[in-house]
């Protein structure tokens, strides 16, 4: 067994009761250092201060309770080692800072409202199978592989880490977010759900929904559990789009197809095509179709911020980037190759992004590792086996000595 | 103040089955959890479900090995109620959108697990607890009209009418500290087990026999309490669990010199044997000195052995528990792993509809004592025994108010309770700190009332927990204030876990002999003669006293148990 260490975690206290604002407690616990920060908290409570509010049961990253913010990032407590978060230290000191997640109203100390953010949002998804009929005696019999799918939905433990950070919902608090958005494609993925494109034509319309998603990766980063919740929300526009042609009135399919078209023709976005296209027409006449001469005045100001903030400059902006001529084809080999093949492959982290033994590198996963794994099956190309350290997206490398794919 | 038909204690499986069981009988229904109910602890069973779905199987199969597994003591008109309706529960599970996995031709696959004579183990890679619990609360989502969820409250008791029977409840809502009277034709308690009473244990924090303990205080018998399974593969470490459908999957256990040491135990089974069985073997190796890991402790739990397209995908969540908490790599090398607390057969003594002794009161799932376990459970049948009794309780509550009037209960009731918390927030800071009491009752019991127990171990263990429950009558806690205040519900949820330590205690060294999960050391036989009976404890004063019942037999008569 490693030796015992002092550790001194930074706790953010707020008692509702005292009327006074929040404030920082620290204590200075003893453990092994691969013990959790969760373990930590408990110390703290059962040696110094019981009326340290955090919510907590299974220890084991399965309950989902402990959501915290440890050194400014989400995730469980009970699922950060002591000596990985002295190591992240955001105060330079070492010191161990646990904080209550954000886009949640706060309770007391550690414990946040899931209530009045998180599960509302679920409820709000029509969250329950709505069954094909007739259901029939014994079970649905279903594509083996499109149950293991579902399973990397099906496993989010609902502890809010990726509500915590996700920028859409604190720039738009209405949107549905990425917990979900996942939990909507768990029905949008399973063959035995009778409403799927009932769901997702909601989803879509929503102003708040599927496209109110930027593509931060931040649910990705926050998830402990691999679910990839930016993915799932990903797969749900391409069901939308792709399979159902759901053109949603906030022009969110039409942004998208304007945004892929855009950076085939020219490698780069050009941003002046951008708006015409996605509300005129998928093409360089878009731009004297009625709706987008609309929506060009419409967005003016936001144009003038643009440039005044200098995110823009009007010749780039109107003329376009440029690109070498390699690069541009480069890109759109990538094009032919995603678009000749027969299956769509689904960019599913979980299931591509397994660590297959590196230091022996089989030539299929490499392959997976950049292609996605093209013409593999989800049985084919490794399981939901992954743990989330592994995903390609993960910042830390494991110090024992594991290099990151 | 709330009234329903049927009010339900816990949130875990067996909690919502009922609740949905009772709902859609047409009962009012309510259903309280001290935590939110997808963190409830049936979250944390990880291996499966059995039932004879395979049509190769027969249910009466799966009840022989239940009966088998529970060493006799399993009554046995229940389980063959638990066996017989298991297909169809699993199949209704898959209709309202558990997502078992499927085998080749897209029908539910079925893996094997220990102590059963055939594949028969449904399940969602290992997190097949997770994946029922949270598609029974997709269901009170969809009937939220129906089901009231008064989602982390606490209860501190159970109301008695004048006759006896149980009309309702006291309970603490836990974000505010208000207190409410909760009146109910019938209460189901669903609370689980009470397994933070050891340690270390793989329980949560919240499994602290809150239920068992109301019931017995109501003066609801008690029954196999000392029934206490230690299942075979928990980490060394901290002793989480590593799910059976490890070795289900067929991963070996060997020794300090590398033999697969299960052979000399159980040759037929080998490490597919009973828990009992299996935690014994590997207990007797530690002990006569073939263990591994520094101080000898443990035993390794090979998983190299499968192969590692299928670890990934069906063992997904022990990969990350042996990474984040073991800093191990299962798929490239051994984990040490060792017998651990992991459940309690024993709980309150109910009949096949989930009924206590005390009217108007129902327990279903691991609180519940039916008894279908017996002397030791068999994995995977904890998840059945949760939804089959937590169906028949709510289906048997329901029918049972519509021909009730709704119960009146002053609410002058809940003043003792109050009190209650009152004095222990303004306890002095002179006793000791409930953290230290219940260290040192988890530690006593893990260390006598474990794998083998001998009666002068049983004798400190209970001499311990009685002079903790005069400790714990002046431990202070540091919070004072009324918003999730967890420090004050410590000290209560102490209080719980004392009462069933004591019975836990008290019932192991009544049993003079070994039997599934009770190993004596001073009476190493099985001994049908004597000892074929329950144990039910009922508390008297201060503590339980003990009286026995008959254990019932249908078709299989108490044979040599061998694997």
């Amino acid at each position: 067994m490693p030796a015992m260490q002092e550790f001194t975690l930074r706790v953010r206290r707020y008692d509702p009761e005292s009327g006074e604002a929040p404030y920082w407690a620290e204590h200075t616990i003893e453990l092994e250092p691969h013990r959790s920060v969760l373990e930590g908290l408990l110390q703290a409570k059962a040696r110094f201060d019981g009326s340290i509010g955090v919510r907590c049961s299974c220890r084991a990253a399965i309950c989902g309770s402990c959501g915290v913010r440890i050194n400014g990032k989400p995730g469980l407590a009970c699922h950060t080692h002591l000596d990985k978060a002295q190591a992240s230290s955001q105060t330079g000191d070492g010191v161990i800072t646990v904080e209550p997640m954000g886009n949640m109203p706060v309770i007391k100390d550690l414990i946040v409202d899931m209530d009045a953010v998180h599960w509302k949002k679920v409820q709000r998804v029509t969250p329950w199978l709505i069954a094909k009929e007739p259901v029939p005696e014994r079970e649905y019999v279903v594509d083996r592989e499109s149950m293991v799918d579902v399973t990397q939905s099906m496993a989010c433990i609902q502890c809010g880490a990726c509500v915590s950070d996700c920028l859409s919902m604190e720039i738009d608090p209405l949107f549905i977010g990425p917990a979900a958005l996942a939990k909507a494609y768990r029905f949008v993925g399973d063959p035995r759900d009778d409403q799927q494109f009932e769901r997702l034509q909601d989803l879509a319309e929503d102003p708040h929904g599927i496209y109110d998603c930027t593509h931060c990766f931040k649910c990705i980063d926050a998830c402990p559990k691999g679910v990839a919740p930016m993915n799932q929300i990903m797969r749900l526009r391409r069901r939308a789009g792709d399979d159902y042609k759901i053109n949603d009135r906030n022009n969110g399919n039409r942004h998208e197809r304007a945004f892929v078209t855009l950076i085939r023709d020219y490698g780069l976005l050009h941003e002046a095509e951008l708006l015409p296209r996605s509300y005129g027409g998928d093409s360089w006449f878009g731009k004297f179709h009625p709706a987008a001469g609309q929506e060009m005045l419409d967005s003016l100001p936001v144009v003038t911020k643009m440039l005044l903030r200098r995110k823009a400059t009007p010749k780039k902006a109107i003329f376009g980037h440029k690109i070498p001529k390699d690069d541009l084809n480069a890109v759109k080999r990538i094009y032919e190759t995603v678009e000749d093949r027969d299956d769509r492959y689904e960019l599913n982290l979980y299931i591509s992004g397994y660590d297959e033994d590196s230091e022996e590198p089989a030539p299929e996963q490499s392959a997976t590792a950049e292609s996605g794994g093209e013409g593999m099956t989800a049985a084919e190309n490794g399981q939901p086996g992954m743990e989330p350290e592994d995903s390609p997206t993960r910042e830390e490398s494991d110090p024992e000595g594991e290099p990151t794919s | 103040m709330p009234a329903h038909d049927v009010l339900i204690i816990g949130a875990g499986l067996a909690g919502q089955r009922a609740a949905l069981a009772a709902a859609e009988a047409g009962a009012s229904v309510a259903i309280m959890s001290k935590v939110h109910p997808v963190r409830s602890h049936s979250v944390a069973a990880a291996g499966g479900i059995n039932a004879a779905i395979n049509p190769a199987d027969d249910w009466r199969s799966h009840a022989y090995d239940t009966v088998k597994g529970s060493d006799f003591l399993g009554d046995q008109d229940a389980i063959e109620v638990m066996c017989s309706e298991a297909p169809h529960e699993v199949m209704h599970l898959e209709h309202i959108g558990v997502t078992f996995h499927r085998n080749e031709t897209g029908h539910l696959d079925l893996r094997a697990f220990g102590g059963a004579s055939m594949k028969r183990t449904a399940y969602v890679a290992d997190i097949t607890g997770q994946a029922i619990l949270h598609v029974l609360y997709e269901q009170l989502m969809k009937h939220h009209e129906t089901v009231d969820r008064y989602e982390e409250w606490f209860v501190t008791s159970l109301v008695q009418g004048e006759d006896g029977t149980c009309i309702g409840v006291i309970a603490r809502d836990i974000r505010t500290g208000t207190m409410e009277v909760f009146r109910a034709k019938n209460v189901i308690l669903a609370s689980g087990g009470a397994g933070q009473c050891f340690k270390p244990t793989t329980n949560g924090l919240i499994c602290t026999g809150d239920g068992i303990a109301q019931a017995y205080r109501i003066g609801a018998p008690l029954m196999d309490m000392e029934m206490i399974q230690y299942h075979p593969t928990c980490l060394v470490e901290n002793g989480f669990l590593i799910t059976e459908g490890a070795r289900g999957e067929g991963a070996h256990l060997l020794n300090a010199n590398g033999e697969r040491f299960m052979e000399k135990y159980a040759p037929n089974k080998m490490e597919l044997a009973s828990r009992d069985v299996v935690s014994r073997a590997e207990q007797t190796e530690i002990n006569e000195g073939r263990g591994v890991g520094p101080d000898g402790v443990g035993i390794y739990l090979d998983v190299t052995v499968v192969p590692k397209k299928r670890t990934l995908e069906a063992l997904r969540e022990i990969v990350n528990i042996g990474k984040d908490f073991a800093g191990v790599d299962i798929t490239r090398e051994p984990i040490m792993i060792r017998p651990g607390q992991h459940y309690i057969m024993g709980g309150v003594k109910t009949d096949i509809w989930g009924r206590t002794p005390v009217d108007g009161l129902y327990a279903a799932g691991e609180v519940a004592c039916v008894s279908v376990h017996g002397g030791n459970r068999l994995g995977a049948n904890s998840l059945l025994d949760t939804l089959i009794f937590g169906r028949r309780s709510g289906e048997h509550a329901a029918e049972r108010s519509a021909q009730m009037a709704m119960p009146v209960i002053p609410d002058s009731r809940m003043l003792e309770d109050v009190k209650e918390i009152d004095d222990i927030v303004g306890r002095e800071r002179s006793g000791k700190r409930i953290s230290e009491i219940k260290d040192e009752l988890g530690t006593e019991l893990n260390r006598n009332v474990a794998v083998f127990r001998e009666a002068e171990g049983l004798d400190h263990a209970l001499e311990t927990v009685k002079r903790l429950k005069e400790e714990a009558k002046t431990a202070y806690i540091d919070d004072r204030g009324t918003v999730f205040n967890q420090d004050v519900l410590g000290a209560i949820e102490l209080g719980y876990m004392l009462d069933c330590a004591e019975c836990i205690v008290t019932a192991a060294i009544e049993r003079k002999e070994s039997r599934g999960a009770q190993f004596r050391t001073d009476f190493p036989e099985r001994d049908d003669d004597e000892w074929l009976k329950h144990i039910d404890l009922t508390m008297n004063g201060d503590g339980p006293d003990v009286s026995y019942s008959e254990v019932t037999f249908t078709q299989w008569q108490p044979e040599e148990r061998k694997y």
